[in-house]
């Protein structure tokens, strides 16, 4: 006589039976218990990350006294946030948007010329032993720890020398230095590599640079689009080496524009002394320019999922 | 005779030939490393040993005497006590907390997954300025979502709340919000690595979702665990943004005027004009920074070639 647990075709299950098939298929290997803790846990971080990032895109929509009465997630008015935009517009006639120019121009110049140095060098790092590679390892990752305080002075007297100041180059060329890419690349081809592949093709007769170009580098495609998109992040942000080595204010990037933006107006310290002429910036005004400082990351990472996210280090010779 | 030489000496052109292309492959990056990293790097350690009295740098004739100002400095001690408290919370913390929403993300992989993960990354957009700005408002428990929270904790305002013995958890929370999301892309990257026959004989083997995650997927993504350490570790020492922000330069909140010491290296540069302690300071936080990368290295094998 079959037990009460078991299910066989031949009877129908009954209300426990049905009752732990539609748990087996809801919770699967992870339990009911195990479902609910996972849910609840990402939830807490979801709120975590979320809630600030909904306060900032409803900030630009109250004015000072509003974005202190007003409940925090509320919306303010639509005429506040017409109002944060043109003055967020009008601070030194649109400077803002030849900031955001500039960014653009800086962080795509880096990007390139940053990754197709650095993915190479990741590269044979990962997969062959020759004589200084311990030591480039090792000066890889002193150089990506060094403080940028100190590279500051430096840096400027390299760039003061090569007449460089207060040029775009200042700017793009130390940003093409990308260790942490080599990095990431050097970790990413090590565990992921199959080394019996490349030892294959190198008893073929393959060049190095052929391996790389037919081999390596196309099962790299979800590391490429990872390390773009962190160097556009990066670069995007780049406040320290921008702010020491521009003077010309039309050079300026957004977090350097922001920042003396922000610094020199009301935003933050209500009792602040504005110049005579200079706008008066309220908060609402401050997470506008901040929003549009975010914006561009955001839409490039969403449009750039698919390379970024879905697939990431999966594709190699595995299974 | 003639015939061992005929056959040592192709052997010999092809292994230098490779040792000679790894070069090429490596040399750009090598150019600009020497231009951009180590070159400032080594200019740097020099300017340590430099007296700066006459405005300009006088090489070596400060001897060890920056180092000796750095850190007998009255205020040395006390940032190296907050870095290190900043340090122990911050560190652990972060790395745990990334690989367990990663862990938590993979055990189910869908349409819920990724957009959280979406969302976790979002904030990485919002850095340096724009990040403290975001701070001051989600602090304030006046104006801040969570200030139901923080009036249920005892915290009317925003200068209750900043107060500096909380200030290593007030910047972990702050870091934490702008740096993990690009560390769960990365460790979720690192697990969609991970062999799907290893997890399948797992799951045959009667291995559930969580005993899959802690015992199979967090022990093969350890490259990448361990490279977040070192810079998450040596990236901590070197807070300053924060602080100084929230310090004086925009606001007067309860954040003593040097409390990193980044922000006490800053100071001797360009409040005291003297580059020498400034770079000698910088300098010990690269071999804090290094010395636990080193560690870590040697103990993890992190260098070893897989082959």
């Amino acid at each position: 006589m079959p037990s009460e647990t078991t299910i066989s075709p031949k009877t129908a299950p009954n209300a426990f039976q049905r009752l732990k098939i539609f748990n087996q298929r809801l919770f699967g290997d992870m339990g009911s218990i195990g479902y609910f803790l996972r849910l609840a846990i990402l939830l807490l971080f979801a709120l975590y990350f979320g809630l600030p990032l909904l306060w900032l895109l409803l900030a630009p929509s109250k004015d000072q006294t509003a974005i202190i009465t007003l409940p925090p997630l509320s919306f303010g008015s639509l005429e506040t946030v017409v109002k944060s935009w043109e003055n967020v517009n009008a601070y030194v006639h649109g400077e803002i948007w030849l900031w955001f120019k500039n960014s653009i121009i800086y962080v795509l110049a880096s990007l390139t010329i940053g990754m197709a140095i650095s993915i190479p060098a990741g590269y044979i790092l990962a997969v062959s032993r020759f004589p200084g590679r311990t030591a480039l390892l090792w000066l890889t990752l002193i150089t990506m720890l060094l403080p940028p305080s100190a590279m500051v002075l430096p840096l400027f007297l390299e760039m003061n020398l090569a007449h460089l100041v207060n040029t775009a180059w200042a700017v793009i060329l130390p940003a093409c230095f990308f260790p942490f890419g080599v990095y990431l690349t050097y970790v990413y081809y090590s565990s992921s590599l199959p080394t019996d592949l490349l030892d294959a093709a190198r008893v073929d007769g393959c060049s190095e640079w052929s391996l790389f170009q037919y081999i390596a580098l196309p099962l790299a495609k979800p590391l490429l689009g990872l390390l773009a998109f962190i160097s556009f992040n990066a670069n995007w942000n780049n406040f320290f080496g921008p702010y020491v080595m521009l003077n010309n204010s039309k050079l300026f990037n957004l977090p350097v524009g922001l920042q003396t933006m922000i610094a020199g107006t009301s935003a933050i310290r209500p009792g602040f002394n504005t110049t005579p002429g200079m706008l008066k910036f309220q908060q609402a005004d401050a997470a506008m320019a901040g929003l549009i400082m975010i914006l561009p990351v955001v839409i490039v990472f969403l449009l750039s999922q698919r390379y970024v996210i879905g697939g990431a280090f999966t594709g190699s010779v595995k299974g | 005779m003639s015939n061992q030489i005929a056959n040592a000496a192709p052997r010999l052109n092809r292994q230098r030939r490779r040792t000679l292309s790894s070069y090429l492959f490596a040399l750009p990056y090598l150019l600009f490393m020497l231009a951009f990293g180590i070159g400032p790097g080594l200019y740097a350690f020099l300017i340590s040993f430099a007296d700066f009295k006459k405005g300009v740098p006088q090489y070596f004739a400060a001897g060890f005497k920056n180092y000796v100002v750095a850190f007998k400095d009255f205020r040395f001690a006390f940032t190296m006590e907050n870095i290190a408290e900043f340090l122990v919370i911050s560190v652990p913390l972060g790395i745990a907390l990334v690989v367990l929403v990663s862990l938590l993300l993979h055990m189910r992989p869908g349409r819920f997954s990724s957009a959280l993960r979406t969302l976790f990354f979002i904030p990485g957009a919002v850095t340096g300025p724009a990040l403290v700005l975001l701070a001051i408002f989600m602090f304030s428990p006046v104006m801040s979502p969570f200030g139901f929270i923080q009036r249920a904790l005892g915290f009317e305002s925003f200068d209750m709340l900043i107060a500096p013995s909380r200030l290593p958890v007030i910047f972990t929370i702050i870091g934490f919000f702008s740096g993990a999301g690009m560390w769960i892309v990365i460790q979720y990257g690192a697990l969609e690595g991970v062999s799907t026959e290893v997890l399948e004989a797992a799951k045959i083997d009667g291995c559930n979702a969580w005993q899959q995650a802690l015992y199979i997927k967090f022990p093969l993504i350890r490259p990448y665990v361990i490279y977040q350490f070192i810079l998450i570790f040596a990236g901590n020492v070197q807070l300053f943004v924060e602080p100084q922000l929230m310090g004086t330069t925009w606001i007067n909140a309860n954040v003593p005027q040097q409390w990193a010491p980044n922000q006490l290296a800053y100071s001797f540069a360009f409040d005291l004009g003297n580059f020498g302690s400034a770079a000698a300071l910088s300098l010990l936080m690269l071999v804090i920074g290094l010395g636990a990368a080193y560690f870590v290295i040697r103990w993890t094998g992190f260098f070893d070639i897989k082959a």
